[in-house]
């Protein structure tokens, strides 16, 4: 078999020293009546070269470019990823090495999850990051177990512009243990009308997301001040930090706790996951704060060096006590957002938010021209939502044939929103691109 | 004595990447701009992100000096306990980068991602066949996600069954995971002691059992190293009275093609991809948790689920009774694909063979390492075995001195301190993928170490000496925490 070095000899001699006569007396421990009693049911073992003829297969079987134009977002963004950002990141240093529970042997891994602290800090405005979670949504869910926890109350307010994902991600944390959740509505113009909140005392957490599902900014500094009047934690989520390369981040607006998805920043889409679980809040909820932590020291001789630290947080000191369960983060996701930031630098994100941006705007004004409407007039990122003239559906399938994902329909998501389509643009759609899209979308 | 691969070699003096740089630099490149500039609600833009601005060398460049910082699988011998730190094979990651996977949109309609959903589908139907259960889901990031999983699965149970249970037993030999997942879903772990042997007695477990506990946590084999060899008493104790039984399956590498957890009373296992099944661990994470469940509690699996009809596959969220999602899509695909890829390649026979030379290997290091480290437990063990400083401690040397020590003689240490149940642990777990010949000289090294340990205790004290650094002080990091430059 690959992976396995052993020779009959080796056996033979290992056996010898441990005083047993086979491999299968190893097992004698285990009752006869728990031993499986054939053999497992699995296909034929592949050689290298069948593995590649059949992975082969399967992967073409996928829409991509060229061959499709895909106006999808939603959470999950194709951005560029430099070459060079590949080429670190398959580094086996990195992606062989474990949680570095040795500090003196995992400087490296050390090293780069404080300076993805220290960046994501920064981009998000925050004092300080953990060393990240699995994904948007658990972090979101995070989130407001912290604010819980910080608060001691019970009861958490969402906003419905929130990835709907994401609020059934935190419906599935939260509601087993008994904390409740209120859902704030969507005014008309795109963002969410925290008035009917007015009423509602004893709040643990205000969430909104921003940019929202839809692409529109939110009025963060408004829903921040209204959080903190009532002694709540105001909570920013979002699902495209580059967003934050023009636009305020939601640290300078008044969030306590800022978390979710970095997919955006140099990791591959794969159907999804793994993504990255950002999450960052104030030094002085840092013990409250779920997930891992590396902090800045000295070593015997005075050496600066890198430490996981703060784990009495931790579950594994404080068990059933524990800050979260969590014992791991999205390492190699957090390294790829860490190279990603450091090979754009503050210039380079700049640059490219703005084309994100006049892009984006560049194809909302085809559309307008077209006479579709765009019923949410906020300013955006990246995404926008538009409606289609009645029965689109079968537009929405002409396009499908053609090669072009018009993005994704909300009907299934927002009833109220027939012929409605999320729309994203990112700096790999050429305006030829856009122009096919509208041609189409008209025809 | 032979020659280690620790060495005193290059060792790199890396500064904080925002020190390098200046303003005007960048390691990207943009596209071509071809759309104009439109204006902006200038209220809303920000002064911009304090980050350095590189060129691409300054990048490659930090950035490999950093993981020459770093140990890996890839440089050398990873025991790690409970970590399973086994060769991750090369093929598996470039298959799963494949660009029809890695830039496969996750809400593409499901015709045009036939060949991904396959792959999951197949994936869930082997994991159900490798731990003897009936349906599967892939959603849970890692495995802790995966024991909140089942923890939400086991609370749906009872919800359906129209009892409130709030207790959950967690023996001393769980991971530190299990009472937190359960804690976090809301129960109370009320936490059971092993027996003298180190493995659980039914009485033990009887005599907490009752109607208000949902059900126990059970890991095995243990972090011992031992299999639970009471497990279907267990079983049915905990079954007569309502409960259900959680596998916790991060020890499964012993177990492939020789126990199947389903056929002995197991409701529930959670699998830990990047353990049992190969994928590298990414300095920690991103993970995969998969979670197997009996027929009887599939309708509360996480939504969406993926369904084949016709040789068709789409991705379902019509499960009313569902505990609903665990993550915005549908778990970490990339890192299923190289599992995918590791079961493909090994075949039944082959994932027998895996666990076979895993406690092969723990236990000759078992046998060869007894006398000069203490053994609290000495019988066969599976996956790993579990020592401790109590031979080493009238020299004041401790289990941390001398896996400190171990460092300069070029292996990463094994996991220390757990679990624990045995105070001053060393817990070694080789897996199947070292050869006798990297053993014996991991074994060799630790008996000059616990030679050292007697006639020269202050060099281990020292130790580790050929670090990029030495002993770091963590009080300090508490302390003061200095989390950000």
């Amino acid at each position: 078999m690959p992976y396995i070095p052993h020779t009959d000899e080796d056996i033979a001699a290992m056996l010898e020293a441990v005083g047993t006569p086979s491999v299968s007396d190893l097992f004698t421990m285990i009752p006869a009546e728990c031993r499986a009693g054939k053999d497992l049911d699995l296909p034929a073992n592949l050689t290298e070269w069948e593995l590649k003829d059949h992975m082969g297969a399967l992967a073409e079987m996928t829409a991509r470019e060229p061959e499709y134009t895909i106006f999808l977002g939603a959470g999950s963004y194709r951005h560029y990823v430099p070459e060079s950002l590949t080429h670190i990141l398959n580094r086996t240093e990195f992606v062989t090495s474990y949680t570095p529970y040795q500090p003196e042997l995992s400087q490296g891994t050390l090293q780069a999850i404080y300076e993805y602290q220290t960046l994501m800090a920064r981009l998000l405005g925050m004092e300080i990051s953990n060393a990240s979670l699995y994904d948007g949504a658990s972090a979101l869910a995070e989130a407001l177990l912290m604010a819980a926890r910080v608060t001691k109350r019970k009861t958490v307010a969402l906003s419905n512009l929130i990835h709907p994902f994401y609020r059934d991600v935190v419906r599935t944390y939260l509601e087993p243990s008994g904390h409740e959740i209120i859902e704030i509505s969507a005014g008309e113009n795109g963002t969410t009308d925290c008035a009917s909140l007015d009423n509602v005392d004893e709040l643990a957490a205000v969430a909104l997301q921003s940019p929202n599902f839809f692409g529109c900014i939110e009025a963060l500094a408004q829903a921040a001040d209204l959080a903190h009047k009532k002694q709540a934690l105001f909570i920013t989520v979002f699902t495209e930090p580059l967003a934050y390369g023009l636009y305020k981040n939601p640290g300078s607006l008044g969030a306590d706790i800022v978390c979710g998805e970095g997919q955006s920043l140099g990791i591959s889409q794969s159907f999804g996951g793994p993504g990255l679980g950002m999450f960052a809040t104030k030094m002085e909820y840092v013990r409250h704060m779920p997930g891992r932590l590396v902090g800045r020291t000295k070593d015997v001789d005075g050496r600066d060096g890198y430490v996981l630290t703060l784990a009495t947080r931790e579950q594994h000191i404080r068990r059933g006590k524990a800050t979260s369960n969590i014992c791991t983060n999205n390492s190699l996701c957090a390294l790829a957002a860490t190279v990603y930031l450091a090979s754009l630098g503050a210039t380079g994100m700049r640059d490219l938010a703005r084309l994100n941006y006049d892009k984006t705007e560049y194809l909302k004004e085809l559309f307008r021209k077209a006479r579709f409407e765009i019923p949410f007039p906020k300013p955006t990122f990246n995404e926008f939502v538009v409606k289609m003239p009645a029965g689109s559906e079968s537009i929405y399938k002409r396009m499908l044939e053609k090669g072009i994902v018009a993005g994704l329909p909300l009907d299934p998501y927002y009833p109220e929103l027939t012929d409605h389509y999320l729309l994203c643009v990112t700096e790999v759609i050429s305006k030829e691109d856009m122009d096919a899209l509208v041609t189409e979308a008209k025809s | 004595m032979s020659t280690f691969t620790g060495t005193t070699g290059l060792v790199h003096n890396e500064g904080s990447l925002w020190k390098r740089g200046k303003r005007g630099r960048r390691a990207y490149s943009q596209p071509r701009r071809d759309v104009d500039t439109h204006p902006l609600d200038e209220t809303l833009i920000s002064e911009g992100v304090d980050l350095p601005d590189l060129s691409e060398l300054d990048v490659v460049r930090h950035f490999t000096r950093l993981s020459q910082c770093n140990f890996s699988v890839d440089s050398g011998m990873y025991p790690l306990g409970s970590c399973t730190m086994k060769y991750n094979p090369k093929i598996n990651e470039k298959l799963a980068a494949l660009p029809g996977f890695s830039a496969a949109h996750p809400l593409l309609p499901s015709l045009l991602a036939q060949g991904i959903l396959r792959i999951m589908h197949e994936l869930e139907t082997w994991l159900c066949e490798i731990t003897g259960m009936d349906a599967a889901t892939l959603q849970p990031a890692a495995g802790a996600q995966g024991e909140l999983t089942g923890m939400l699965l086991m609370h749906a149970y009872h919800a359906g069954m129209g009892s409130r249970r709030t207790k959950i037993i967690v023996p001393d030999t769980a991971h530190g995971t299990n009472p937190a997942s359960a804690a976090l879903c809301g129960y109370q772990p009320v936490p059971v002691a092993s027996n003298e042997r180190g493995i659980l007695s039914p009485d033990a477990i009887a005599a907490v059992m009752d109607e208000e506990t949902a059900g126990i946590m059970v890991t095995n084999p243990n972090t011992l190293g031992l299999f639970e060899e009471n497990i279907r008493d267990i079983a049915d104790i905990v079954h007569a009275k309502g409960g259900l039984l959680y596998g916790d399956g991060a020890n499964m590498n012993a177990l492939m093609g020789i126990v199947r957890p389903g056929d002995i009373g197991i409701d529930i296992i959670h699998l830990n991809l990047h353990k049992t099944f190969s994928t590298p661990h990414g300095g920690g994470g991103p993970g995969s948790g998969p979670v197997c469940v009996k027929e009887n509690l599939a309708p509360y699996l996480p939504v969406p689920r993926v369904i084949e009809e016709k040789g068709k596959y789409h991705l379902s969220q019509d499960q009313p009774r569902s505990i609903g999602r665990v993550q915005a899509f549908y778990g970490n695909v990339g890192v299923m694909l190289k599992a995918y890829c590791y079961i493909r390649t090994m075949g039944a026979e082959g994932l027998k063979q895996a666990s076979q030379m895993a406690v092969l290997n723990a236990n000759y290091i078992k046998e060869k390492l007894k006398g000069s480290l203490y053994l609290p437990y000495d019988v066969p063990c599976m996956h790993e075995c579990v020592f401790s400083d109590k031979l080493q401690n009238p020299f004041k040397v401790s289990t941390l001195d001398m896996v400190k020590r171990l460092m300069d003689l070029g292996f990463h240490p094994p996991t220390i301190y757990f679990p624990l149940v045995v105070p001053g642990a060393i817990m070694i777990e080789p897996t199947e993928t070292e050869s006798k010949e990297e053993i014996d000289l991991f074994i060799e090294a630790m008996k000059s170490i616990c030679r050292e340990a007697s006639e020269n205790p202050g060099l281990l004290h020292e130790a580790p000496l050929k670090c990029k650094v030495r002993r770091l002080d963590e009080t300090m990091a508490a302390r003061h925490p200095c989390l950000a430059g």
